[in-house]
Order: structure tokens, then sequence, then C-alpha cells
């Protein structure tokens, strides 16, 4: 099949950017949506144009290093598939994509389809953990975590951190994101004893890294390539509340919003 | 060149305990004047750089990726082995030992084992109190399943994404210190050379992959925890960004590579569906439980395979292994599925392919019930090939999954750079010629929190803290040996893409020093490879510049590694003169075509040592003892 892709070129952060227009012949229905900008990319660089610059590294949807919006849906709208999971079986002869880089201002663009979503990791520094310093943990076995706690935890976690939840929010809003690591951490024992200030501390980053607030559109949930469910805002949401009505420590100030 | 292992003496059970207790210590108000350089973030380099940071080290971590949270440890599915014996089975500290040793088909060293065995145990406690989603009964305590090569219940997971969850602990971890200022992290950077001065490391040459900034890191001691390089084959399991680069250049700058040769091809893999193909996708192992492995018995028959009548099917792996059928293990079961293929009996467009076929287990359990237990796998299959393995069996071929070779390090993990320490698979060290299912997390993960924490210490003891400026001499010889292998690849101007030639190389290297390698085809691809290098240098075409977000570049150096790790592999391949575990030389088998090992003469570890380009390398040679497993041909007829 024959496809037209009009793609995001940025030269970098600074540059505008622009649409630019590319025919692709030849189209394999095998072929992986990748793979197609890999021919592509051949293709220009044998004709002296510089290469479409994308993030992907597993290409197999598990870490979440690649996604792009195709004809405005997150990783091109397919239900529980990252972009490098997409075979063009589903696309026919003719069709026009348009392809776009991930739009938030907390995601920065480097290069053309490629942001920078360190956002994410400042997150997670700010208290997405357990904290559990290499040698301190008794016997594996010592706490018993009840099935349905340790399978909702496990729900939560299979997040890939990609962030295509905050491209399809029309706020930019991380709180899909955010929601799903306090929702895995909250639900086990273990991550008990940091929860209250878990939730605040990384509310708080998310405020501090330009994502706007949530208004429960669902829209990330729609979006996400691994189902995280619209419920780990509420329990979020809920560690929050109820972590601001207790005392707070003293070293965190909220920024407000 | 003497390679001192540094085993410590005495009962192989005390050795660990013994050792800990003898390395030399650092002072907790010392430590903070230490840098350490971890390189890679995936199980084994979050792990060490999380750990380092705890104990007051100052700590710089590298990634090529976005973030520490990508690397390719996320994408082991199956699970990882401890000797818990949690089930009362029988399992202990030995025999998870004695099962490794046995199957890396007597090629490790038994020390390292029987280390990596003992802090199994503490591994699994580490990730349940990090906040690991284990899987549980429904009493609350920890469940367990089996796994190739073991009979017992050792394996812990997490769904199928058991590699995804453990990173996810350990990249938390890492994140805290991070958080607390304790480990600078650098996302999207590169190490493209190492910084060896008096003889030790100290320090390395960076490239930012953002804008291309060239930057001198120096540090106390360098850890590679980089991963292997199975991308040498252009197609495999690995991650597009996976190379060989910081191991190759630490090798350059006089690390020895040890046992190049041993590479692992896993037997199920989705098959290649045509030349654009840019990797291959794995399908857990565990679907060999239920499957059942068939080609048509005709050569060339390309009817659909279910209206092929079961008298004019050929269940192979039944046939020639009645006792362990289609459960053999890995390489023995790619080799199989290769020989029938190279008969001319494969299956799918490309005929390079075999069935794995579901319909006599469905049948006999229902269909509820198969998709209860690979439902998971049934839809990633369907969503890459678009064939539903419920009602047409899967097409499965084997693919390069891990490389057992690395570098070279002694019993407390450092290279033969002092200084230099290498954790996980980018070591030579504990899986010997073939890696079991499970092992590979588990190795990751001891090196990074249980061993290289104490070893370190003892190296950094003995050596003062680093006053060196970044404008020493040999900085700027490594930083101005990057700049000239940039500007070589950026002006080369040639015609061909970078990725054309890690193809055309990546199919001499999987033809020649594959599944199976003889002499005459090793010594065709000595000489392919250096011609096609030659061309490489010459005609390669990589557009932009340096100063810019530039992956063609990033690509482009990597395949230069490439090519030259190959011909060590051909090399070390030609050289060993035996079958064992994934090296099988069809010269050396036995008369029911089994791998023939000879210990006699090969019973050692095959290092290697860089002496310039276009030099042959010189092979100093580690002899392997097995005082506690003794070797035996392994038999599963």
């Amino acid at each position: 099949m024959k496809l037209t892709l009009h793609v995001w070129r940025q030269k970098n952060a600074q540059d505008k950017g622009r649409m630019v227009r590319y025919e692709v012949p030849n189209v394999n229905e095998h072929m992986s949506f990748l793979e197609m900008l890999d021919v592509l990319n051949e293709s220009l660089i044998e004709k002296g144009e510089d290469p479409i610059a994308f993030d992907h590294d597993c290409r197999e949807g598990i870490c979440g290093m690649c996604g792009m919006m195709v004809n405005g849906k997150a990783h091109g709208g397919f239900k529980g598939t990252t972009i490098c999971q997409l075979h063009m079986r589903h696309f026919k002869d003719g069709d026009e994509l348009y392809l776009e880089p991930w739009r938030a201002k907390a995601f920065p663009v480097v290069k053309d389809l490629a942001v920078n979503r360190g956002a994410f990791d400042r997150i997670i520094a700010s208290g997405g953990f357990i904290t559990a310093p290499t040698g301190s943990a008794p016997d594996g076995n010592a706490i018993p975590v009840p099935k349905k706690n340790s399978d909702l935890s496990m729900d939560a976690a299979a997040c890939i951190g990609c962030g295509a939840c905050v491209a399809a929010c029309p706020n930019a809003a991380a709180a899909l994101f955010v929601g799903a690591k306090i929702s895995h951490l909250g639900l086990l024992p273990q991550g008990q004893a940091e929860r209250d200030r878990r939730a605040i501390a990384m509310v708080q980053q998310m405020r501090i890294e330009d994502f706007a607030n949530c208004t429960n559109i669902g829209e990330c949930t729609a979006a996400c390539p691994k189902d995280i469910k619209l419920e780990v805002i509420a329990r979020m949401n809920r560690d929050y509340l109820k972590a601001s009505l207790a005392e707070r420590p003293e070293s965190m100030v909220d920024v407000g919003g | 060149m003497e390679l001192k292992s540094n085993v410590p003496s005495g009962p192989i059970e005390q050795a660990w305990d013994k050792h800990k207790f003898e390395l030399k210590l650092v002072n907790p108000a010392n430590k903070r004047k230490y840098n350490v350089i971890v390189v890679g973030s995936g199980l084994a380099g979050a792990a060490a750089a999380a750990s380092l940071g705890e104990l007051g080290y100052n700590v710089q971590c590298f990634c090529y990726q976005d973030s520490p949270r990508r690397a390719h440890s996320i994408a082991a599915q199956g699970g990882i082995n401890a000797a818990k014996n949690y089930h009362n089975d029988g399992d202990s500290v030995y025999r998870l030992f004695y099962d490794t040793v046995k199957g890396g088909d007597f090629r490790a060293r038994e020390a390292n084992v029987y280390r990596l065995a003992q802090v199994s145990v503490n591994i699994i406690d580490q990730c349940v109190a990090q906040g690991v989603p284990f899987a549980r009964e429904y009493g609350g305590l920890l469940d367990n399943r089996s796994f190739g090569g073991a009979q017992v219940s050792r394996t812990f997971y997490a769904r199928g994404q058991t590699g995804q969850q453990l990173l996810l602990g350990a990249y938390q971890a890492l994140e805290r210190q991070i958080g607390l200022g304790a480990v600078k992290m650098y996302p999207r950077t590169e190490m493209l050379d190492l910084i060896v001065v008096d003889g030790m490391a100290r320090g390395i040459v960076t490239r930012s992959l953002y804008d291309g900034k060239i930057d001198v890191h120096i540090g106390d001691a360098v850890i590679l925890a980089t991963g292997g390089y199975g991308n040498v084959f252009y197609l495999s399991t690995n991650a597009k960004g996976c190379n060989v680069t910081a191991t190759w250049r630490a090798h350059k700058r006089g690390a020895l590579f040890a046992n190049p040769c041993y590479t692992q091809i896993h037997p199920t893999c989705i098959p290649v569906a045509g030349d654009y193909q840019s990797k291959l996708t794995l399908m857990s192992e565990s679907l060999r439980n239920d499957g059942r492995i068939w080609v048509p018995q005709q050569a060339g028959d390309k009817r659909a395979p279910n209206t092929i009548p079961e008298n004019e099917r050929d269940y192979y792996l039944e046939r020639r292994y009645p006792s362990f059928g289609n459960l053999v293990p890995r390489d023995i079961a790619s080799r199989a599925a290769k020989h029938e293929c190279d008969e001319g009996r494969g299956v799918g467009p490309s005929g390079l392919g075999v069935y794995l076929d579901f319909a006599d287990a469905i049948k006999r359990l229902g269909k509820h019930k198969i998709a209860e237990r690979y439902g998971n796998l049934f839809e990633m299959y369907e969503r890459i090939t678009g064939e539903n393995p419920y009602e047409v069996p899967m097409r499965i071929y084997p693919a390069t999954h891990y490389t057992m070779g690395g570098l070279w390090v002694d019993y407390n993990l450092m290279s033969t750079v002092p200084g230099l320490f290498v954790l996980g698979e980018a070591n030579f060290s504990d899986h010997g010629a073939n890696r079991l299912g499970a092992s590979a997390l588990m190795q990751g993960l001891a090196d990074g929190y249980f061993i290289i924490p104490y070893t370190i210490g003892n190296y950094l003891a003995t050596a003062k803290p680093a006053t060196l400026s970044a404008d020493i001499p040999e900085a700027r010889e490594a930083v101005s040996n990057v700049t000239c292998i940039t500007q070589k690849l950026l002006n080369a101007n040639g015609k061909r893409t970078v990725d054309s030639f890690h193809r055309e190389l990546g199919k001499i290297v999987w033809d020649k020093c594959g599944m199976a390698r003889n002499a005459p085809g090793l010594k065709e691809a000595l000489g392919q490879i250096p011609a096609l290098r030659e061309e490489y240098w010459k005609n390669v075409r990589v557009l932009g510049a340096n100063e810019e977000f530039n992956q063609s570049l990033e690509k482009a150096g990597r395949v230069a590694d490439f090519f030259e790790l190959a011909e060590l592999m051909c090399i070390d391949a030609l050289n060993r003169n035996e079958s064992c575990g994934g090296h099988f030389r069809e010269e050396y088998q036995t008369p029911e075509g089994e791998a023939q090992r000879d210990d006699a003469n090969y019973s050692y570890v095959a290092a290697w040592q860089f002496r310039g380009a276009g030099i042959s390398p010189t092979l100093q040679k580690e002899p392997l003892t097995f005082n506690y497993v003794h070797p035996s041909q392994r038999s599963y007829k």
C-alpha cells in the first residue's frame, strides 16, 4: 500500500517547527509502524535528507520510550497498543496520516517527534519509591500481602511511563501517571509508612513540573497502552486529601494550585 | 599477563563470607570523597548506583535512553530464580549452584556461581521490601513456578513482566538517591571512551545525545553495566539501542574480553516477516509446556497447516528426544529447528519457521484453560502476525537472545584494568556457555545490590581519592580519539546507510557464527567481516553534524564497534575446537548429533587481549577447575 505522511519536523527545542509531507510507497501490511518509518528514513538518507527523529528502544511495548500522535491519537489509538506494536495491516492504501510529538508544556520537543520526559523522573525522585536501603529487608514472606491487593498493585505498576496519558489529556495533566505510582505503592503493606508523605510530595512535584490539573475527562485511560484504570486518580486524590488533613512534615510547602 | 581470579581459598560454602570479612572497608566519613562512575541503568547498573549512593559514595550514573527506567532489563518476561525453598520441594543454595554450573555446560567459574546462588535469597527480600508486586498465593505468600533446567519451583515472577517490575524497583531506589543528591543522573548520554591513568581506570568520555557535547568525567572507579552484545546479529530480541560500545572501547583500553563466542539463541521467537524487519520478538519458553512443535514430513509442503493430516506431520522433538520431548533445553530446541528448516521442511513465507501447535492442548484442557495460561502471549502473537493461534498453529524460529561472553572479571567483578568493574550481562562470569531461564535477572541484581558494594570498597580503600583534573593528557587523548571517530564517520559521505551495513554484518555473523559454526565458515567470515568493515569506513553515509540530536551518528559509532567484535567472536569460535552450550561446532558432535565437549583441552575461559587495529589479539587462558560439580555429558534422550 501507499501512504501519505505529514510529519512534524522541528530541528530542536528553539526551532518553531512545521509539518512536512512525505509519500511512502510499498508499505507492507506486516511492517510495524516504526518499521514503516525506518523504511522512509532509509530513503531520506539515500536522498541526502535529514531522517525523522523519533524515540524507540525495545520495540515490544514495554520500555515506554516510543510514542507519538497519529491523526491526533496517542500511539495511533488502538486499544492496549504502543506505536511500536502497531502493525500496518490496520491501515489501507491511500491513507493520509498526521504524525506529531506529544504536545505538553512539561515535555519540550528534543527534535521532530522526540520529547524530553525528564519531568516524570523528577516526580518519581520526589517520592515515588519505598525507602528500603539495600540489605535492610526482612524475609520476603515475613509480611503476607492479600492477593487482591497484590493484583491491584500490579495493575497500577504496569505503567510504562510513556507519556501518552499527558499527550491525550486536553489539560496535559499527569494524574494517571502519578496516580498509578501512588496506587502501586500505596496498595502494599510495605508502602504504608511513607504513604502520606509520598502523596503530598508527588502531587507537589507534579505541579512544579507544569502539568495542569485533572478535570476527570478520562482521555488518559482511553489512550493508555497498558490500560491503567481511572480509579488510580481517585486513589491519588484520596491519599492526597487524607495526607493534607493529617499533620504535614514541616519541610513541605504546598505551592498551591 | 596472568589472569588472577582472586577466588578465596577454603570450602566454597564459606568463601564469600570469609572474603567479605577480609575485604578492606572505607570509613563512612571518607566515602563521600570517592567518585564512582556507573555506566548503564539496567538491573545491575541501577542497583549498583542506588546501593553505592546509599552507602555514601558520590555517584554519577549514565544511560543512553531518555530515562534510566527504560533499560532493556525491562523486557524480561519469565521470572527470577532464588533458592528460597518456600515450597519445601528440596531446593537449596547448593542445588541452584549445581543446576547453574551444569546448565552452563561446565564452562563457568564455580566460586562465582556459588555466591550467586547464595545471594539469590537476599534479592527476593530486597525486591519485596521495595514494593515489587510479585505474584502471590491466596494466603498472601509468594508464589513460584518452575522453569527450564530445574526440577524444583524456584522462579519468582510478576505476571509476564518480571523484568519490568524488578527494574522499576531498582529505578525507584535510584531516583530516591538522585532526589537526595547522592547520585547525579545523565540520561541520553553515551560513554565513548575509558580514561586510563597509570594503568588504572580513572574516568570516561561521554557524548550528550541532545547536542553532541563531549565531556570528561573523572572518577576513582568506573563500573560498566552496559548489557550484552546480541545486536551484533542485527536481528535479535535486544532493544534497538543495545550496543557493545562501552565494553568494546574499554577492551581497546586494556580490559580482556572473555568467551565472545558464547551467545544464546532462544528457540521460541516470532519468525522474520520481511527484509524491513527491525527486531525479533520473543515468546516465553513456557509455551513449550503445552504446545507441540512440528513440521510437514514432505520438504516444500505449502499446504495450510490445518489441512496437513496427522500422519504427514513430523513432531521431531518428540521423535528425537522421547523423554524430554518439546521441553529440551534452549540450545537443543534451537538447533533442531534450524536442522528441519535447512532440510527444506520449514514453514511460513520464508521457510524459516516451525509450527508450535496448541490444538491438542485446547482439545484436552479447553480453550479457557489455555487462555488463562497464555492469553497475553497469544494476544501479542496475534498483534504482530495477524494470525489467531487458537485456530492456526503459531510459527516460531530461534533468535539471538542473550550473550554469555563479556569482559573478563575476577571474583571481585574487577576487569584486568584496575578500577574498572563490570556487572551483569556485560561481564562473562556466571553462566558459562549457556544461561538457564530466570538467571539473568538474578545475576544483574546480585552483582549490583550485593557484590559490588563490598568489593568496590576494598579497591577504593587502597586507592587515594582522585585529585585529577579533566585536563590531564590521558583525558585529552581520549577526547581526541572520540572526536576523530565521529569526524571520520561524518566525513565518509558515502552511499550506504548505517543500517544497510549493520544488516549485512548481522547476516554474516548469523550464518557463520550463529546457532551452528564450522571451521570453513568461520574462516570465510574472517575474510568477509574485515572487507565489509573497510567498505563501511569509506562508504557509509551519516548526515548532519556532531553538535545536534543525531540518531544516525549514534548508530554509526555502535556499528563500527560491532564490526570489530564480530571478528573477535569468529576468532574465539574458531579457537574453541569443541561444542559446549550455545557454542556448537558442527565438527564436534556425538554420533547422535549432540554437543561434544573437550574437557581435556578446552576447560578454560578464553580471554582476549587487544593489541591494536589489524593485529591478532592474544589469547590468555584462565583454567577452570571443578571441585564440586563434576563435568558430565548432558543427555535429554
